[in-house]
């Protein structure tokens, strides 16, 4: 049964890959993980633990094959394709290593794209995105496109997109992995902004200064969670 | 709310398609020809039949047309029945139009022609014309206008005077500066006195007895009374040509027949046929029947549309395969964008609504350019050619409705390919 006080609850989780016929690959072998509303959690891990197939599980890109996966109380694991679409765009905001800004898009329309798949009135939500611009101090270029803006600046349209549609939690995967250390620290920053105002956290990295930050840091191993470490207590479920 | 969110799809697929803006112009050039020549050769396959079918309305669907016909050559010796060696006497006969008068039944009015070649003269201006002998109600059954003047009248006919009605045209040749009215025209050794100008609506004489073209003006007629045709040109017309001669007795040239209605055209025209057959030893005239005309012009108009609307229709096709193709390296192209879309909560027929709308946008645009430039050059092309050209809407219609229909289909592989890659890999993608 969920456990309604988490966010994340994950229970046994399974991931196979059939190669061929030939013996399948286990890249998740039975993962339980709990997070509670307003942690900042980091997950770290080699190449090949499973960090990835952890990441698009979480991320509701995958599905697990076996296991179960409640998201805010739902079951994401078994939700049709349609379903789970609607869960990525409402309940998680994504920041991609590599920013991913649509390049045709100004900074505002890019903030907007996740409101259009919700069928919401982007009219409607117009002053949203403008605040959401400003919080991340770029109020000032709205209509600039992401070829006009630096690595820093463009990831940090990608934190105000990943809020837009208020989600339960921000996945990020490497946010500062193209970024150089000063503008590394400011988007961390911001992100630790985010969840000092509540936010729920989930950041994928190798780099060990950044997931400092984290509450709770998840070293994973071999397609299982090998240890878990506290930096300082996550807030507790209310 | 449905119909902002497609005008923002709208929106974006236009900004998608002006990045590439080369490729997006070449892509829409494929539908834009298409369009345009489903236009333009519609346009002038309706204006071709148009044409031909006002030509036959003229020669008027009430009527039947008999002509006499020289025999072929072998039928010389038998059918030169005259008393004279080389005369060859063939042709409808004044009998053959009482016959047809009283027998057939349906006929309003039967109307005999004498059509002889002359050169007509006027001070020094000469010119070869035909010079028709004929009754009074030529005017009506023709349809010809009096301009000026009268026609000739039933007094002409019984007086067999030397009176003449022309056509405008050769009006204007004739007398370039004189008043033709009254004036007397000089047609072989014999003078006529002009009574009158008639517009033609069509000079279906022009086509000449014997069936070939000969390279002469239009509108050149002269009318005289038929029965002063008959006493002044006789029936036998010998015609001199280096050095020998040849003489026809023939004593018309044409004959109209005026059914009652079209229902009578239909009915009488086996009738004559049969009748003449039976009175003729040989086969020395012919039956036009305009109204058979008319349909055969109209079910060719219909083989042409088809051929000329799936030559078009082809050149439509390849249109939308340089448009699939173009999707599909547009989707691979933009795979990365894809995966963010779905990552962002696109569901499938979102990606799929978004390429769809951008390959139909494409189209459309294609289409409305060829539609303007369909439009265009019909326009053109009856300029500088004499080529009668029809823009129909419904041609328009159907071109623009094609192209529409190409985009969604030809949009839908791409669109769908495009919906269906897996948003990881999509997102991995480089």
């Amino acid at each position: 049964m969920p456990d309604e006080s988490a966010i994340i609850h994950i229970e046994g989780v399974e991931k196979r890959y059939a190669l061929g016929g030939e013996a399948d690959v286990l890249a998740l072998r039975g993962v339980h993980l709990k997070v509670h509303p307003g942690t900042y959690l980091a997950i770290m891990g080699p190449s090949g633990s499973g960090k990835s197939t952890m990441l698009n599980i979480l991320g509701c890109l995958d599905r697990p094959s076996s296991g179960s996966y409640w998201l805010g109380g739902e079951n994401v694991a078994t939700m049709p394709d349609d379903q789970l679409s609607e869960a990525r765009g409402l309940k998680i905001g994504f920041i991609f290593q590599s920013y991913n800004l649509i390049a045709q898009l100004t900074v505002i329309e890019n903030i907007q794209v996740p409101l259009l798949y919700q069928g919401r009135d982007v009219r409607l939500f117009h002053q949203r995105c403008v605040d959401l611009a400003k919080l991340v101090g770029l109020g000032e270029r709205l209509g600039h496109r992401p070829n006009q803006l630096s690595g820093g600046q463009q990831q940090r349209v990608a934190i105000a997109r990943s809020l837009v549609n208020d989600p339960l939690m921000i996945l990020a995967d490497e946010p500062t992995g193209n970024l150089d250390s000063r503008t590394g620290t400011e988007v961390l920053d911001l992100i630790d902004r985010l969840n000092a105002g509540g936010k729920t956290i989930v950041l994928v990295t190798h780099d060990e200064r950044v997931a400092a930050r984290a509450h709770r840091v998840v070293h994973m191993k071999d397609g299982l969670i090998d240890r878990e470490v506290v930096n300082r207590p996550p807030p507790m479920p209310s | 709310m449905i119909s902002y969110q497609l005008a923002s799809t709208v929106r974006l697929g236009i900004k998608s398609l002006l990045l590439h803006k080369l490729r997006s112009a070449l892509t829409m050039l494929g539908i834009i020809f298409g369009v345009c020549s489903v236009i333009a050769m519609l346009a002038i396959g309706e204006g071709a039949s148009f044409e031909a079918q006002e030509a036959i309305k003229k020669l008027g669907s009430n009527n039947i047309l008999l002509r006499s016909v020289k025999p072929p050559e072998q039928g010389r010796s038998q059918g030169g029945g005259g008393s004279r060696g080389s005369q060859l006497k063939y042709g409808l006969t004044y009998l053959d139009g009482a016959r047809l008068q009283t027998t057939i039944p349906g006929v309003l009015r039967v109307l005999p022609m004498r059509i002889i070649r002359e050169n007509v003269r006027f001070a020094r201006n000469e010119y070869p014309c035909q010079v028709i002998g004929t009754l009074p109600s030529y005017a009506d059954v023709s349809g010809a206008a009096v301009v000026r003047g009268r026609f000739l009248c039933h007094m002409d006919e019984q007086h067999k005077d030397n009176v003449c009605v022309i056509t405008t045209g050769l009006a204007q040749r004739l007398f370039p500066t004189d008043d033709p009215l009254d004036h007397s025209i000089k047609i072989d050794t014999f003078y006529y006195r002009v009574v009158g100008i008639v517009q033609e609506r069509s000079q279906p004489e022009q086509r000449s007895q014997s069936g070939k073209m000969e390279g002469q003006p239009l509108d050149n007629n002269v009318y005289i009374p038929l029965g002063t045709s008959r006493t002044r040109f006789g029936e036998v017309l010998v015609r001199r040509s280096a050095g020998s001669f040849e003489a026809e007795e023939v004593q018309l040239h044409q004959i109209t027949v005026q059914m009652r209605d079209t229902e009578a055209v239909e009915t009488a025209d086996p009738q004559i046929k049969s009748m003449l057959e039976h009175f003729h030893e040989q086969n020395d005239f012919e039956v036009i029947v305009p109204l058979q005309l008319l349909r055969q012009a109209e079910q060719t108009k219909r083989i042409f549309n088809i051929v000329l609307g799936s030559i078009a229709a082809i050149s439509l096709l390849v249109g939308g395969i340089g448009i699939m193709n173009i999707m599909l390296a547009n989707v691979t192209e933009r795979t990365r964008e894809i995966g963010v879309r779905r990552a962002l909560g696109a569901k499938r027929r979102d990606i799929t609504r978004q390429f769809l709308v951008e390959t139909v946008v494409l189209s459309v645009g294609g289409g409305l350019i060829g539609v303007v430039v369909g439009v265009i050059t019909p326009v053109v092309v009856s300029q500088l050619s004499d080529m009668k050209t029809i823009v129909t809407f419904w041609s328009v219609l159907l071109a623009f409705g094609i192209s529409g229909a190409v985009g969604i289909v030809f949009g839908l592989y791409p669109a769908r390919a495009a919906a269906r890659l897996d948003p990881i890999d999509a997102l991995r993608h480089e």
